[in-house]
This record gives C-alpha cells, sequence and structure tokens, in this order.
C-alpha cells in the first residue's frame, strides 16, 4: 500500500485497460437504471443520432479514474475530490487506458493531486479528471 | 447570442426539485460494483460504496411511457429545451464521507445554470445541475457539480 511519505510528484498510478462488452454496458446501464438508447440499440444510435457506434457512457469511464486512484491509495487516503470532462465519445468495441500520475503534494494538509485520464488507442485522452486525496497521520 | 435560451426558459435557473430519501442496499452497491468492474472487496462486497456510485441513484424512477423517445428520461428540473439530444458533460464532485448499506440519503438537487455555445457541428446547451447528498442526521455526505451537454 502506498505511503504518503514516500509519495513523490510525478509518481505514476497503476494504470488498467478496459474494454467493455455488450453485456458490460448492459449491467452498467442496468444498475444505474438508464434506458438511453444510445448505449444499446445499434440501429438507433448509428441511424438517428449519427454516432458510429454504440456509446461507452462517460460515467462509467468517470469511475474507471476513480478505481485509478483507490486501488493505488488503499485504506491509506480518503479521495476527497474528484473531477472529469468528458472531451469526446467512446463506442463499443474500443479500448480504453485509465491512468494517471501525482502532480503535487501538500505535506501540511497530507494531502495529494493527481492528473487521471482515459486516453483511447489513437492516443487521445478523451476524458482528462483531477483527483486530491488526503492521507491520515500516522 | 443567446437565442436558444428565452427569458422563459432562464428562469427555471435556481429551481430545486422536491428532495429524494433512498436507502441504499448493498444489493444496490454491489450492483453497481460488479457492473463498474471494481476489483476491491469492500466494493465488490457491497461494505461501502464505490466513490461514484450516487450519479445517477437520485433520480426519480419513471413509468416506461414517461421516457423520451430516445430512452432517456426527462429531467424535472429542466423546462422544454430546443435540443434533445444529451450527452454526459463531466463533474466536480466534494465527498464528506463513503455511502454504506444501510444509509437513508437524501439527495436535493438545483438547476444551476444553463448555457448556450455555438460548437463545431452547431449550438450546444450546457446544463449543470448541484446535488447536495445528506445523511438521515443532517451529515454531509458529498456535493456535486454535473454538466449536461444537448446537442
Amino acid at each position: 500500500m502506498v505511503q504518503f511519505d514516500r509519495i513523490q510528484v510525478g509518481d505514476a498510478l497503476p494504470e488498467r485497460t478496459h474494454q467493455p462488452g455488450n453485456a458490460y454496458l448492459f449491467c452498467y446501464n442496468a444498475a444505474i437504471w438508464n434506458a438511453h438508447r444510445i448505449h444499446y440499440d445499434h440501429q438507433y444510435v448509428t441511424e438517428v443520432e449519427g454516432y458510429p457506434g454504440i456509446v461507452i457512457d462517460g460515467p462509467l469511464q468517470a469511475d474507471w479514474l476513480t478505481q485509478v486512484v483507490g486501488e493505488w491509495m488503499g485504506e491509506a487516503g480518503r479521495m476527497v475530490q474528484f473531477k472529469v470532462s468528458h472531451r469526446q465519445a467512446a463506442y463499443l468495441g474500443e479500448k480504453l487506458r485509465a491512468a494517471g500520475e501525482v502532480t503535487a503534494k501538500d505535506e501540511a494538509a497530507r494531502e495529494i493531486s493527481v492528473n487521471l485520464h482515459i486516453t483511447n488507442e489513437q492516443g487521445e485522452v478523451i476524458a482528462p479528471g483531477e483527483a486530491v486525496i488526503r492521507f491520515d497521520a500516522e | 447570442m443567446a437565442e436558444l435560451l428565452t427569458p422563459e426558459i432562464m428562469s427555471w435557473i435556481g429551481k430545486t426539485d422536491p428532495p429524494l430519501t433512498e436507502e441504499i442496499s448493498r444489493r444496490d452497491i454491489r450492483h453497481y460494483s460488479v457492473a463498474t468492474d471494481q476489483r476491491l472487496e469492500k466494493y465488490l462486497n457491497g461494505d461501502e460504496a464505490p466513490p461514484l456510485f450516487h450519479s445517477m441513484f437520485f433520480r426519480e424512477i419513471k413509468r416506461l411511457e414517461q421516457l423520451e423517445a430516445d430512452g432517456h428520461v426527462a429531467d424535472t428540473l429542466l423546462p422544454p429545451l430546443p435540443l434533445k439530444r444529451v450527452m454526459a458533460g463531466g463533474h466536480e464532485t466534494t465527498f464528506h464521507r463513503p455511502i454504506r448499506p444501510g444509509d437513508k440519503l437524501t439527495a436535493t438537487r438545483r438547476l444551476a445554470e444553463l448555457i448556450e455555445k455555438q460548437g463545431r457541428t452547431g449550438p450546444l446547451i450546457f446544463v449543470i445541475v448541484e446535488t447536495e447528498i445528506t445523511a438521515a442526521d443532517g451529515e454531509q455526505i458529498l456535493s456535486e457539480r454535473y454538466t449536461r451537454i444537448l446537442r
């Protein structure tokens, strides 16, 4: 588990790649009770909305960013702030990488700031984010 | 500019929905955790909710006939808007404490802003909603500013 004293600006958080299939997206939208057709109706999303494919939910990508933080900090810290912007859509079949790095360390407040990003296979950052993690005193 | 956002539409800014209270079950948390492919046991077991568990939880559950043509549920905070296609814009959340099974939480949502912008493919409306979630004893759980984009 990460220790506050050892964290340095520039440290990379462990990354993870996600490639949700249809059943995954179905479960996600069922869990959040979302019937928005762009997430399961291929004919509707391509012919009516003009997207190239079924859209991977933005909030799901946001969740992956929080998982990067959660798996890195374990029980040592707690996330007090989180922010995400959805810049570009992603479609069923795409492989998306969730990653992040430490950008600031506040010794007095025992807080760490991190940058987070979802990157597609073209290397484009489609969902940048930021988080602040507070570590309890040892 | 502001051609789409009429004074009538703009008068909705500041509107709040009646607070919505829901009891959180372990099963709700487990569904969300599995459906987001979490790997931490505390989430998969439903001992604690992942940080963004709440994001769609505090929306009224509507009858099927109330779904829009695109399947989504019209937000009761919004006036009829001239653009219909909804995209997630992003959000900013401040967390006070995690959500746990058995929590009886109350969410209060407020329409904070409506902004018209010119996008690459035409006009866009940015809808910003603020949500405050509190526990039964009044303890603050989280606050959030959520942006949706209509095109």
